[in-house]
């Protein structure tokens, strides 16, 4: 029985695992950088050009993700494309991220009162689920990569700051707080030195694993036309202008797509592996 | 019991009247004459005249705070205003549309829970590679976008295998490919979820005295241990149907199916902000109803809730 339930235990089945995956990840993670800042390694070519001769061409030795209405090569467009969707997809966790803090750390260290002020205002966030509240913001500022950025950095941040609270409580009540508090310690001396140091490595598989959805929301709002714009080489755009070619030209959208699903699963892989090391170092 | 009741009915009056001042105050940081978004925009050339009409109409020469307590007023009564580009009233158009969505979001809960479930039990029955596969099937359903599942569903089995149509008609077949659409990615957070939790489960005491006793390993794994794993991923239910909502706009979008979400993107391109005022407050009610939902589910299926 023991022996049974010990093949399903979570220690045993995972280390083996994960070095596979974590080594493809880390591959593709070294993949993914290299395209977002030099480009022109990967890909010499440029972006933009257009060869209206080779337009619509299925996947060839010459094209080898095909090439869309005008002619311009997908390949080097999706790798293009990395350094617009990473960067969106940081800055947007990056906001959701920092306000979270902000949020979770009021929350969490101010005192009862202000606790539940916070954690309605949270809950007010939370009936304004997904891109919910990203949608309002653009109706008000317009669409655009910049409101499409902030946008999605705004709808995560309630999630953030919920766990970021329960973290600081969880630290809150350490042994080591106690005995800085009976130190002698001020709150904030004690939030700066001992509090936020120890949830500074949750933060960083937070905003790991977050980089992934906030480029798949990111692309989501461009390829609805509310972010970035074709002939952009940003993926969700990409695949937005593909739409109208759908029936003769999948690869148009079946590439692009391939990226931001390969990016998403890197995060999410990367940042539990990092979760993992962190629990059990 | 009662009490308790009380306090969550309160919590909710609370959410919506803080969605709507959100949304209300929100609006107000558009930036332009709002009489000129009613007449179309500031390309439309309005004559003062109507622009005058249509602000006294909408009272927005009255001051704000005015102008605050009317519409909360309104939205008090049911009454969600005129849209402004459809000129019609939006309680009704909205209404219309809620049908269509919920009925995509409730097939996608189903189906996302029954592929969660089947992975989960699957998976951590079937030994190491069982294991390993079931877990990478949950992290790249999970990643998958909507958008991209979609146009691929649709590449697939309306253009190359021509078995579903691509823009959703009315009948069942129309449903197949937008409710997998939404189901899949959901299938992969719940079904992390419920792996995790009934690995805990199953090395949990109870799991050992049920076997103590002379039950059977199916009968501990589906009776005891499922029961028990699959608490976390009812109490996500509610944050579950607010993402299928609002994956329903891509979803309703591609398949060119009318409902919530795209009158909301629609509203949202054209700036028409009562119809947007109007959905986000429908999705907010629907929301509070489905996590008062996820609460009874769980109170069901946990008696040691039902004890405190």
């Amino acid at each position: 029985m023991q022996a049974e339930l010990a093949a399903y235990s979570s220690q045993s089945v995972r280390p083996r695992r994960l070095a596979v995956a974590e080594g493809l990840a880390g591959l593709l993670a070294l993949f993914l950088l290299i395209a977002a800042v030099v480009p022109q390694f990967l890909a010499p070519g440029d972006p933009l050009a257009i060869d209206p001769l080779a337009a619509f061409s299925p996947p060839t030795f010459a094209h080898g993700f095909g090439t869309d209405e005008s002619g311009r090569d997908i390949y080097t467009r999706v790798v293009h494309g990395t350094q617009y969707s990473l960067v969106i997809g940081l800055a947007a966790t990056a906001i959701g991220l920092g306000l979270g803090v902000v949020l979770g750390t009021l929350a969490g260290m101010l005192g009862p009162v202000v606790d539940f002020t916070v954690n309605r205002f949270l809950e007010v966030l939370f009936a304004f689920p997904g891109l919910l509240l990203a949608l309002l913001f653009i109706l008000v500022f317009g669409p655009g990569v910049a409101t499409a950025t902030i946008a999605v950095g705004l709808s995560t941040a309630p999630g953030y700051a919920r766990i970021i609270r329960a973290q600081l409580i969880a630290v809150r009540g350490a042994a080591f707080v106690e005995a800085a508090t009976v130190l002698g310690r001020t709150r904030w001396q004690i939030l700066a030195r001992h509090i936020l140091p120890n949830t500074l490595a949750p933060l960083f598989v937070l905003a790991t694993l977050g980089v992934g959805q906030a480029i798949v929301w990111a692309a989501t709002l461009s390829y609805l036309g509310l972010g970035a714009e074709p002939p952009t080489a940003e993926w969700g755009a990409m695949l937005s202008a593909g739409r109208t070619y759908i029936t003769s030209a999948w690869w148009m959208s079946f590439f692009p797509g391939v990226f931001i699903v390969l990016t998403a699963v890197t995060a999410t892989v990367l940042g539990r592996s990092i979760d993992r090391r962190m629990r059990h170092a | 019991m009662l009490g308790r009741l009380g306090v969550r009915l309160a919590g909710a009056v609370f959410v919506l009247w803080a969605v709507a001042s959100v949304t209300f105050f929100a609006v107000r940081l558009i930036p332009g004459d709002p009489a000129q978004a009613v007449l179309g925009g500031p390309g439309s050339q309005a004559s003062p005249e109507a622009l005058a009409a249509v602000t006294a109409e909408y009272g927005f020469d009255q001051p704000v705070f005015t102008q605050y307590l009317t519409q909360l007023g309104r939205l008090a009564t049911g009454d969600l205003g005129r849209s402004y580009a459809l000129n019609m009233e939006v309680g009704p158009l909205v209404l219309a549309q809620l049908g269509g969505t919920l009925l995509l979001a409730v097939l996608a809960l189903g189906l996302a829970w029954v592929i969660a479930l089947a992975l989960a039990t699957w998976s951590t029955r079937g030994g190491r590679v069982a294991a390993r596969v079931g877990s990478s099937l949950e992290i790249v359903a999970a990643a998958l976008p909507h958008f991209w599942l979609a146009t691929s569903l649709i590449v697939v089995f309306s253009i190359w295998l021509g078995v579903l149509p691509p823009i959703s008609t009315a009948g069942v077949a129309g449903l197949v490919l937008p409710v997998f659409t939404l189901a899949i990615p959901l299938a992969g957070f719940l079904g992390q979820i419920m792996r995790e939790s009934l690995l805990i489960a199953l090395e949990s005491p109870f799991v050992l005295s049920a076997r103590a006793r002379g039950e059977g390993a199916r009968g501990v794994r589906w009776i005891h241990a499922l029961r028990h794993a699959s608490l976390p991923a009812i109490s996500l239910s509610g944050w579950a149907f607010g993402s299928l909502i609002s994956g329903a706009v891509v979803v309703e979008t591609i398949f060119a199916r009318p409902g919530l979400g795209r009158t909301l993107l629609n509203a949202v391109t054209l700036r028409d902000v009562p119809v947007v005022i109007g959905v986000v407050m429908i999705v907010a009610v629907a929301y509070i109803l489905m996590t008062l939902l996820t609460d009874a589910v769980s109170r069901l299926v946990d008696p040691r809730l039902r004890l405190s």
